[in-house]
């Protein structure tokens, strides 16, 4: 191993300025990622955000037992998709009109407002299929009178995710592939730079392994100092888009831990395939 | 040591290289190869050292069949055999001991074992103060004794030289072709491609000639003309 990094230091400094060049290329393919990375990250989390919204409301009949409400307010807690229920006096309901809707602003007798039931579900169990499931359900109290669910309005924000999260998951594979690609015709250049190095360690007798290891190692250790410069590029983006456009959200540690790992296995990969074409060439 | 029976080689773009070439190198023999350039010399040294395989035939050296030598086992041979080229392939980043040194290294010999080794090859090629002098301090001449330095590095069986003297002067052409000659009297055997007829014509070693990809002449057989007559020299 110390033959190895020895290799990878007098590589680093016969040519800086390939080294350095390799490593910006790195680092701005992955800030490329990154970037594209933050903004999947926070439209799944507005939509996330806008999911939280998803309730079911079930209206009730005019002189419904407050028992048989308080029974049935247990019954659905302890469905396994809902996360909260409470029950919304007509008071409550003229409140809430009052101060999100302008034309309430009149509007003193909360009488004409029916008591209403309204159930928050758990994250996993917004989608279309489980609300409309839930719904029915509720509808089968004789005392509701009626359930809404906004049902369009559920099905859109559901496609909007779906398609939200192949399109994520597509460029992002996208992305990763060029960023390899690129990342491999850098460290390409290196190897070829080092051809007659190579030739020259070949003909002594050194096996393949031998060869190939500073490469390698060069080609980790440049992809994780590019996936460092790549975060840190991505976190000046993203204070400056939150400082002056809109808040958005960081990745957490573990993510962008696990994204300069990333960076490395991507130096690691490139170097691999451009060493192995190289090696069966000479 | 080295066996060829009827080598071919050929090459997809310029064709044939070698027809039917056949010839053995005994251990502890110096043989001079010879022919115009463009005969297939360095055609042969490239099957010696496995950088090639024949298209047809058998070359052995040191007892392996090298067209059937499994890839992991061609670093193994290699290191049976040192080589010598007319442009030294000298690393030139490294010291003379580095680029001796390099060659032991790579087969991961300890450490320790390393300098002594490499300070006495370097004696011994008569650089002993020069061991620090990158290559391009160094005359020509002292970058091939450094080269061959490195070729013996790994106590090989067998030197192969390509024009090892091809770029330099009359006086460093003797004193490495005399460091050949001692090397050979120590044991490996010498295969060495050249030229420089002069040189050949200065002892009685085996020569073996190619012209046009065929071998015409193998002083050891006494067979076809003779090495001066179609030699082109330099």
């Amino acid at each position: 191993m110390r033959l190895t990094f020895r290799e990878v230091m007098l590589g680093v400094r016969r040519s800086p300025l390939l080294s350095t060049l390799s490593v910006v290329t790195i680092a701005f393919s992955l800030f490329a990622f990154g970037l594209f990375g933050l903004l999947v990250l926070n439209v799944d989390r507005a939509l996330r955000g806008v999911e939280e919204h998803v309730e079911i409301v079930a209206f009730l009949a005019d002189g419904t037992l407050p028992e048989a409400v308080s029974a049935a307010m247990g019954d659905i807690s302890a469905f396994p998709e809902v996360a909260l229920v409470q029950q919304v006096s007509p008071e409550q309901a003229l409140a809430r009109a009052r101060a999100e809707l302008p034309e309430f602003q009149d509007v003193f007798d909360a009488s004409f407002l029916p008591p209403s039931i309204e159930v928050r579900l758990k994250e996993g169990h917004r989608d279309p299929v489980s609300v409309k499931d839930v719904t029915q359900r509720i509808q089968t109290y004789p005392f509701v009178d009626d359930v809404r669910y906004g049902e369009d309005w559920v099905k859109k924000l559901y496609d909007i995710r779906n398609i939200a999260g192949a399109a994520g998951i597509a460029l992002g594979l996208l992305f990763a592939a060029v960023a390899v690609i690129i990342i491999g015709t850098t460290i390409r250049m290196t190897v070829l730079a080092r051809s007659r190095e190579i030739s020259i360690m070949r003909l002594v007798g050194a096996t393949d392994g031998f060869v190939r290891r500073p490469f390698l190692v060069d080609g980790f250790l440049k992809g994780l100092v590019g996936g460092l410069l790549a975060l840190l590029l991505t976190w000046g983006a993203s204070s400056v888009i939150s400082h002056n456009l809109i808040q958005t959200s960081f990745f957490d540690p573990g993510i962008a831990t696990l994204g300069v790992i990333g960076g490395g296995i991507i130096g690691l990969l490139g170097s691999a395939l451009s060493v192995g074409r190289h090696l069966r060439r000479v | 040591m080295i066996r060829f029976s009827h080598v071919v080689k050929e090459y997809p773009r310029t064709g044939l290289a070698l027809q039917d070439v056949t010839f053995r190198v005994n251990k502890g023999e110096f043989a001079f190869l010879t022919g115009p350039s463009g005969a297939g010399k360095s055609t042969i040294l490239r099957l010696v050292i496995v950088e090639e395989t024949p298209t047809a035939g058998e070359v052995r050296v040191s007892g392996s069949l090298t067209s059937s030598l499994p890839r992991k086992e061609i670093p193994r041979l290699r290191r049976k055999i040192g080589v010598v080229f007319q442009d030294f392939r000298l690393l030139e980043d490294r010291t003379a001991e580095e680029n001796v040194a390099f060659a032991l290294e790579v087969t991961g010999a300890p450490r320790d074992a390393i300098s002594a080794r490499v300070s006495r090859l370097l004696t011994q090629v008569g650089l002993a103060s020069k061991g620090t002098s990158y290559p391009k301090e160094l005359s020509g001449g002292e970058q091939q004794r450094v080269a061959i330095a490195r070729a013996l590095v790994n106590d090989p069986v067998l030197l192969v030289a390509d024009e090892p003297t091809g770029n330099l002067d009359d006086r460093a052409t003797r004193g490495v072709f005399q460091l050949l000659r001692d090397i050979n009297a120590a044991g490996p055997a010498v295969l060495m491609a050249t030229h420089n007829l002069e040189l050949v014509k200065r002892t009685d070693y085996r020569v073996i000639e190619v012209n046009r990809g065929q071998l015409v002449f193998d002083s050891a057989e006494g067979n076809g003309a003779g090495v001066v007559s179609t030699s082109t020299p330099t």
